[in-house]
């Protein structure tokens, strides 16, 4: 600490008169303060120290990079070029938090280049700056209908994250009953498309709007996204859709298949996993004053400064609750902006053709791993051709839990897929295992050896 | 003090839609042939509206953008955000959990897990609390991890849906309100007394059998200490509600109070300021949510339990359900839990008294300027790590606003300061908070800068209005950001509305 110099710390006390710092906590009563033992460890103050209690902690950790992981279901294990990682650690993005239009000129045009390819993706103009994660985007996305439209029903995927659902659930409770949204499950088929016969049969004068996924969480493809959207307008309901963006160079953006408000998850453009802390979202819509009202995040438009020079703004401060505090759109704050930087470097890396070669390679990869798995004697594999990144594979006829097969590729050096035995029984013992870039056919053929010996 | 002869970079950098050329690659990646493999009808038909370039000039690109950020190679004393040095040892270890999947066996996080569970101890020591959680992600997700607690709290006792009110301040921050009416509940928000805190009496009046909880900051951020917490905690708990400590201002208090002596069932931390993590501009931030063994059935899971020296994943019993998918942003718990174990006790209670020291320096330095005054100013004594102040004065003596110096000041290397959270009750606020992390050079420098603008300001105020000069781009003209017809979040709506390019 700079001031700390004895010498130092006692010339700022002498310019205010006094010998300790004591007496500027007078604020503070006597039987407000603690004196005992605050219980804490011993300061590392050396940073030789430091570095090396972290080192020798932290290497008690086994990650995907020393495994062969296949998890995946909400945060996945994708490539991330090298310049996103110098980007996102430069200080002047890395540390900061606030400066005025001019001083944080530079970041909030990175900023506005992050929503404007999002955009450019998804085929929407009104991009909001991100939220903590997928499931938050879509906690809002389904308050802002329930304002929309004043109805109080929300349709969505039976098959859903379990993670991603326990955030919505919480988004959409009330302690005031007659605000409560209410979330009603649309049956699904094994890949987690909806049911339309059964969504028709359920949409109603109460329901604000339709959610679905694409790819849905079991990596199918929504096939009837159109049709859900026309179903939903009929109904005068919304249409939500869930979005993971790096399919967007080879499957047809929300914005064509008539999706009202889109949401998802930006991790994958260039966002490292850390255990979870690469996790953010993101909410998009068409460019209409009726849903720019309801959002709840900052937006960040371009302007122009009293010279007519390119600068960026805040539009809509107000209807925050920074501006409104309860009287605004639920809430916002510190939120995951960094990863705005990672995931503008990385659009602009890839580029449209980048997109599209990502999105057919991971279209083969998934098919590929999906026909080596089903090979392992006792595997199946859920569905048919068509899946992106994530697929189910059935072990029941194996007798084996998935819990135990797990356990045992450990000893392979692989991190089977995600157990889905708790969250949906009615699948027995299924796992949900994600195949990415990283992955290329070796990995594949080791992963399908590897269950075969483990299952033999 | 002379001022810097400073100037911001100025790259004049297009907008990135406007670079690169058709063909350019940043990225390649093996071909495929993935013929048949997207159902008819869901095959993009157009790509998307990207531009085309190099791995370097992206580099290139995004380098320049940095440099036309000021962030903290300047001096910025936001307040409220306790903005200091992020130390660069915690900041290279958290790298070692990037490859990490939050769904792998706790048997392979066990490095992880011991700094996330490091950390839950180190802060019951410094708040009294039975548990941590850190799975909020940034100070307003633990307000809303505390609303949804209160909803499984009183709902578990059958007293669901009479409690339908929590009480906060009007100092407290604006998340206390907002989640408090996003969980469903009726916000009742007290106004200040004389003392620059609300009276008692009026909390009294507004505790009730319908008292959910109550949410609440102190010291506020006008470094104001509320002598009778510990007496308001006891009415709102007497009276069957929760009571909430949001810790957002610990900085200057560290050490000295822990939430839990007051009688707080629950409090946060903000480990992205006061715990020395990196802010990233807005996150991925860390709320730490600590309460006590009665509440921890509610928290979101999972949580880690120790063993020996093994670390385990639970899933509280009662759970209220999850503020965000998995465990949290636990790559900055590990920055935090470097951060404090490099401090130590000791270095905490000197981070607290040089913070504090600092901002009653500044103040009675600041209080010399013409134009100057500070909130409260019948209220004697001195304030914590912040103060509120008033340039009013200055405001009503030359049309200069509080925005306008924080403009002029951006010109001399000095970015802005903190204005005040809605509602203004203070007339043209500012709020700077030192810290710990800031030489004394540069507090003299931004004192100086400040009187320099507001000399400035009475000679030639319009000179002062139409700042800044020396900065990337001027000021910012606000009249296209509440227009539907000229807003645009996209380039592609932007090039809709204004067809002459900006």
């Amino acid at each position: 600490m700079p001031n700390s110099a004895p010498a130092l710390h006692a010339a700022l006390l002498a310019e205010l008169g006094l010998e300790t710092a004591e007496p500027l906590f007078g604020q503070i009563p006597e039987n407000h303060r603690f004196n005992g033992d605050l219980a804490q460890p011993p300061a590392l103050a050396e940073e030789v120290l430091l570095a090396r209690h972290l080192r020798t902690t932290l290497a008690r950790n086994v990650t995907a990079d020393d495994n062969l992981s296949f998890l995946g279901g909400g945060i996945w294990q994708h490539h991330v070029p090298a310049v996103v990682d110098e980007i996102v650690n430069r200080a002047e993005f890395l540390t900061p938090v606030w400066g005025t239009p001019s001083s944080d000129f530079g970041r909030n045009q990175a900023w506005f280049e992050f929503t404007s390819q999002l955009g450019a993706l998804l085929d929407l103009e009104l991009v909001g700056l991100p939220v903590y994660s997928w499931g938050c985007a879509a906690g809002h996305a389904f308050r802002m209908a329930a304002r929309l439209t004043g109805r109080r029903r929300i349709l969505l995927p039976a098959r859903l994250c379990p993670e991603r659902r326990a955030v919505i659930a919480a988004y959409c409770a009330s302690a005031d009953p007659a605000a409560a949204i209410t979330l009603v499950d649309v049956p699904c088929d094994h890949l987690g498309r909806l049911d339309l016969a059964a969504l028709a049969a359920l949409l109603d004068t109460e329901t604000a709007a339709v959610y679905y996924e694409n790819p849905a969480y079991f990596g199918g493809f929504e096939t009837g996204a159109a049709e859900i959207a026309r179903l939903a307008r009929a109904a005068g309901a919304e249409t939500i859709a869930g979005i993971n963006p790096i399919s967007l160079g080879v499957i047809a953006p929300p914005g064509v298949l008539g999706v009202d408000i889109a949401v998802g998850t930006i991790q994958p453009l260039g966002i490292h996993m850390a255990a979870g802390g690469g996790l953010g979202g993101f909410i998009a819509s068409r460019d209409e004053a009726c849903y720019a009202a309801q959002y709840p995040t900052l937006l960040n438009s371009l302007a122009t400064t009293v010279a007519g020079e390119m600068a960026f703004g805040l539009m809509l401060f107000h209807q925050s609750s920074y501006g409104s505090r309860d009287e605004g759109n639920d809430w916002t704050g510190n939120s995951t902006y960094l990863w705005a930087i990672a995931a503008t470097t990385y659009m602009a890396l890839l580029g449209p053709t980048g997109f599209r070669e990502l999105g057919e390679l991971l279209l083969v990869r998934t098919r590929d791993a999906a026909l080596a798995l089903a090979s392992v004697p006792g595997v199946t594999v859920i569905g048919g051709a068509a899946r992106f990144v994530d697929l189910i594979v059935d072990f029941n006829a194996t007798g084996r839990s998935v819990a135990d097969i797990n356990n045992a590729l450990l000893d392979h050096g692989i991190f089977g897929g995600l157990d889905l035995s708790g969250a949906f029984p009615d699948l027995g013992q299924s796992a949900l295992y994600a195949v990415t870039e990283v992955h290329d056919t070796d990995d594949i053929a080791r992963l399908a050896a590897a269950l075969a010996e483990v299952l033999a | 003090m002379t001022m810097r002869n400073y100037h911001a970079s100025r790259w004049d950098e297009p907008l990135i839609h406007a670079m690169g050329a058709p063909g350019r690659r940043g990225q390649l990646f093996p071909g495929a042939d993935a013929a048949g493999l997207v159902p008819a009808g869901l095959a993009r038909q157009t790509p998307p509206a990207l531009p085309e370039l190099a791995e370097p000039d992206v580099l290139r690109h995004y380098l320049r953008l940095s440099q036309e950020t000021m962030g903290m190679i300047g001096i910025s004393l936001f307040g409220t955000c306790t903005m200091k040095y992020n130390p660069r040892a915690g900041e290279r270890a958290a790298a070692a959990v990037n490859a990490i999947h939050p769904a792998q066996p706790a048997a392979t996080m066990q490095g992880l897990l011991a700094c996330v569970h490091g950390l839950d101890m180190i802060l019951r020591g410094l708040s009294g609390m039975d548990r941590f959680t850190f799975q909020a992600a940034g100070g307003a997700d633990a307000a809303w991890t505390q609303a949804i607690i209160t909803r499984a709290f009183h709902a578990a006792r059958g007293e669901g849906n009479s409690r339908d009110q929590i009480i906060t301040s009007l100092q407290s921050h604006p998340c206390n309100p907002a989640t408090a009416a996003t969980a469903g509940y009726e916000v009742i928000t007290l106004p200040l007394g004389d003392n620059g805190y609300p009276t008692l009496e009026s909390l009294r009046a507004a505790v009730s059998s319908r008292t959910a909880a109550l949410m609440i900051n102190n010291p506020d951020d006008m470094g104001v200490y509320n002598p009778e917490i510990a007496e308001w905690v006891r009415t709102v708990k007497a009276a069957g509600g929760l009571a909430f400590y949001d810790h957002a201002n610990f900085n200057g208090v560290m050490t000295r109070i822990r939430a839990r002596d007051l009688g707080f069932d629950a409090c946060m931390f903000m480990l992205h300021k006061t715990f020395g993590v990196s802010k990233g501009g807005g996150g991925p931030a860390v709320g730490a949510y600590g309460c006590t063994a009665e509440l921890a059935p509610f928290l979101p899971g999972p949580i880690v339990d120790r063993s020996d020296d093994d670390f385990t994943l639970v899933e509280p019993a009662r759970s209220a359900g999850k503020v965000r998918e998995y465990m949290g942003n636990l790559h900055q718990v590990v920055k935090a839990y470097a951060w404090a174990r490099a401090m130590g006790a000791e270095g905490l209670r000197e981070a607290a008294d040089i913070s504090v020291i600092l901002n009653n320096y500044m103040e009675k330095r600041l209080l010399q300027i013409r134009g100057v005054s500070r909130s409260h100013p019948d209220q004697p004594g001195w304030r914590l790590e912040m103060t509120r102040y008033s340039l009013q004065q200055l405001f009503e003596d030359t049309g200069v606003s509080a925005v306008d110096v924080q403009n002029r000041m951006s010109d001399f290397g000095i970015d802005a300061f903190w204005l005040s959270h809605e509602p203004w009750i203070v007339p043209q606020p500012f709020t700077p908070e030192a810290g710990e992390m800031w030489p004394r050079e540069d507090i003299d420098y931004w004192i100086d800068a400040l009187a320099h603008v507001v000399d400035e300001a009475y000679r030639d105020p319009d000179f002062v209005r139409a700042a800044p000069y020396n900065q990337v781009v001027r000021k910012l003209s606000s009249a296209d950001l509440d227009d539907p017809l000229r807003w645009a979040t996209t380039w592609a709506a932007w090039t809709r509305k204004h067809p002459t390019p900006a």
